[in-house]
């Protein structure tokens, strides 16, 4: 990629919205349109264009390729998790009611875990595909 | 608190294995937790036979939202019986697949090999469990990602290739299931395996429930092999690596199955499958034709594992025909032939993967005279051979004795004439890997080969002599396939 200044600026000012809105759309999923997919996507947008405008070696100083499968791996654990910490407080398999004091903030807190570990999940796999394409040597 | 969650906890422990299996990054690691869990799974699915075996439902509501709205899972006699199938396999499988994997793969590459059979073993256990026909789907898709990405692992680069046609035609079955839930969920409004059956009687005669019926037999048929729709399956079974061969072969074609009896006399009921939409004119045929092609094309293959992915056709054929005789019996043979074709072919693709791993590989030229450097291994595959092939005393006898008993009730003469056909000609394909390999001469440049350390031979020999157990010691499977039986033909019980 020759450096294109224009990219370059405008990549740079566009980027840290795109990783807030993701942000936004991973909280706010309970309450309104969004969740832990469409924000892991947005997210893992945010860095392509960064590995877009800046080159491929930036980005992965940025986010070491090592990193991303075990992070795949901790998002799925996180939701799986929060199953089985509601089974060990005595309910069904994802029973967010028994992880508060009432069933309405344990659900609360059950859904926003485990749409962060949706979002984690779908981030990290969407960077490890485009890594593994942009990487290839052969 | 376990006992209540046990439903859950069979899918649940290898799902959340998986990520643990990448999380260790070390082969040795990955392969002791998955060995863990899938004896755990084991333990799991003989507790849940256990509290079924008088006939009794369990019911497990995830998130505890009761069906029909949420999802249900289900252990009945007939879901318990195939998990036992599959988890039985998985737990031999897995603890053999530390010696074999080992020389088969690079070591970057193994956790991820054991965090995939992980999520292939949960996925086909919920298949089984679910009673919520959508969860059927995603769970469809976890088993059959992770299958394409276990047979691109294998050591030949040709496994890319067979991975890839396996990927469009698998994914092409799973759309089909997909197009005909989507149908079915416009008709009735629900996903529920036990709620569509109390809607889908009064829709009898509906042209969009027989497109329904149509998309989710052609889609699962798709999955299961059934003839002519079997062309991904040779190279899939070939060129994957020998222990994912072996657990493929033995649970993959035999859950799909499982999906498509849930349906026919489940779901869709014995009335509807067989007097409005005729299953058998299709299944008959096409199960006839699935044993005698697939047995013929397997006698002219070049290598071992070609030659009992193609018997694996012919095998799925006699259960397709045992469904189509719309008979207890033919039902019974079915059932029976789901748990003993496992065994068979679990215990014949783990002696062949202890061949690929002394030898490398597994054409019938490299196997001359190996018999004598290996005689326990080649004891092994004959047993389990003469298993395939039906010799009383083991248990491939055992489901075509129940298969011809279904045929004579219905006075079929032609078709006992050909099961006999059709194990004669699984003589002649057995006969030739056994011909070369006790009688051939040792090619005189051949590096000298030692018997298989018995981290593979005693996994192997375990099955084998399962073989021997349940064809000999037959109350236990020839009891539960003929309750389930005669449970699901219920009280259309004889010919509808």
């Amino acid at each position: 990629m020759n450096d294109d200044i224009v990219l370059t600026v405008i990549g740079k000012l566009l980027i840290p919205f795109i990783l807030l809105f993701a942000l936004y759309v991973q909280f706010h999923g309970d309450f309104g349109p969004g969740g832990g997919f469409q924000a892991g996507v947005l997210f893992a947008a945010g860095i392509i264009l960064y590995a877009l405008t800046n080159g491929t070696a930036a980005a992965m100083r940025l986010i070491p390729p090592g990193l991303l499968a075990p992070l795949a791996a901790l998002g799925v654990l996180l939701y799986g998790g929060v199953g089985v910490a509601t089974m060990l407080l005595g309910r069904h398999f994802l029973n967010y009611s028994v992880l508060a004091q009432d069933a309405v903030h344990g659900q609360h807190y059950g859904i926003l875990l485990i749409e962060l570990g949706v979002g984690i999940t779908v981030a990290a796999v969407m960077l490890l595909i485009f890594f593994a394409f942009t990487s290839r040597e052969d | 608190m376990i006992a209540e969650n046990l439903p859950a906890l069979l899918v649940v422990m290898p799902l959340l294995g998986a990520p643990l299996c990448i999380l260790l990054a070390r082969g040795r690691w990955a392969w002791l937790l998955a060995t863990l869990i899938s004896w755990a799974v084991l333990a799991t699915s003989i507790a849940l036979l256990w509290q079924v075996r008088e006939g009794a439902e369990l019911h497990y509501a995830f998130g505890d939202w009761e069906p029909p709205w949420g999802i249900d899972y289900v252990v009945d006699r007939l879901a318990a019986y195939v998990l036992l199938i599959v988890s039985l396999i998985g737990a031999v499988v897995v603890p053999y697949a530390g010696r074999s994997v080992s020389t088969e793969l690079p070591s970057r590459l193994q956790a991820l090999f054991y965090a995939l059979l992980l999520l292939c073993l949960a996925g086909l256990l919920g298949i089984v469990i679910t009673g919520d026909a959508f969860n059927l789907f995603v769970l469809l898709e976890i088993s059959s990602l992770a299958t394409y990405s276990l047979i691109a692992l294998g050591r030949d680069r040709r496994a890319l290739t067979a991975a890839y046609q396996y990927l469009i035609m698998g994914t092409i079955g799973a759309t089909f299931y997909l197009i005909g839930i989507g149908l079915l969920y416009m008709l009735t409004g629900t996903l529920n395996m036990a709620d569509l059956s109390e809607r889908v009687p009064a829709l009898t005669g509906s042209s969009t429930l027989h497109t329904a019926f149509a998309f989710i037999t052609v889609g699962l048929a798709l999955k299961l092999a059934m003839f002519p729709l079997h062309l991904w399956l040779p190279n899939a079974y070939a060129f994957a690596p020998s222990v994912v061969s072996a657990f493929l072969a033995a649970t993959a074609t035999k859950v799909a199955l499982y999906a498509m009896i849930r349906f026919i006399y489940s779901v869709f009921g014995v009335e509807f499958t067989f007097t409005e939409m005729h299953i058998q004119a299709l299944l008959l045929p096409l199960g006839i034709a699935g044993v005698l092609i697939g047995s013929v094309v397997a006698v002219f293959q070049h290598g071992v594992k070609r030659i009992h992915a193609y018997s694996s056709v012919a095998q799925i054929g006699y259960m397709l025909i045992g469904i189509g005789l719309m008979s207890v019996t033919g039902l019974t043979a079915t059932l029976l032939h789901l748990f003993n074709h496992a065994l068979m072919k679990a215990a014949l693709f783990l002696a062949i993967g202890i061949l690929s791993f002394r030898l490398g590989d597994t054409c019938l030229r490299s196997l001359s005279g190996i018999a004598r450097e290996m005689p326990w291994t080649m004891a092994a595959f004959v047993v389990s051979g003469l298993s395939l092939i039906g010799v009383p005393g083991t248990v491939g006898f055992v489901s075509k004795w129940y298969l011809i008993l279904g045929a004579l009730e219905q006075g079929w003469w032609p078709l006992v004439a050909l099961v006999i056909l059709a194990s004669l000609i699984a003589v002649l394909y057995m006969g030739r890997v056994i011909e070369v390999a006790y009688f051939g001469q040792r090619p005189d440049d051949a590096p000298p080969v030692r018997e298989a350390p018995l981290a593979l031979l005693v996994p192997t020999w375990i099955m084998v002599a399962a073989n021997l157990y349940f064809g000999i010691e037959t109350s236990v499977t020839v009891g539960l396939a003929s309750e389930i039986a005669t449970g699901l033909m219920g009280t259309a019980a004889g010919t509808p």
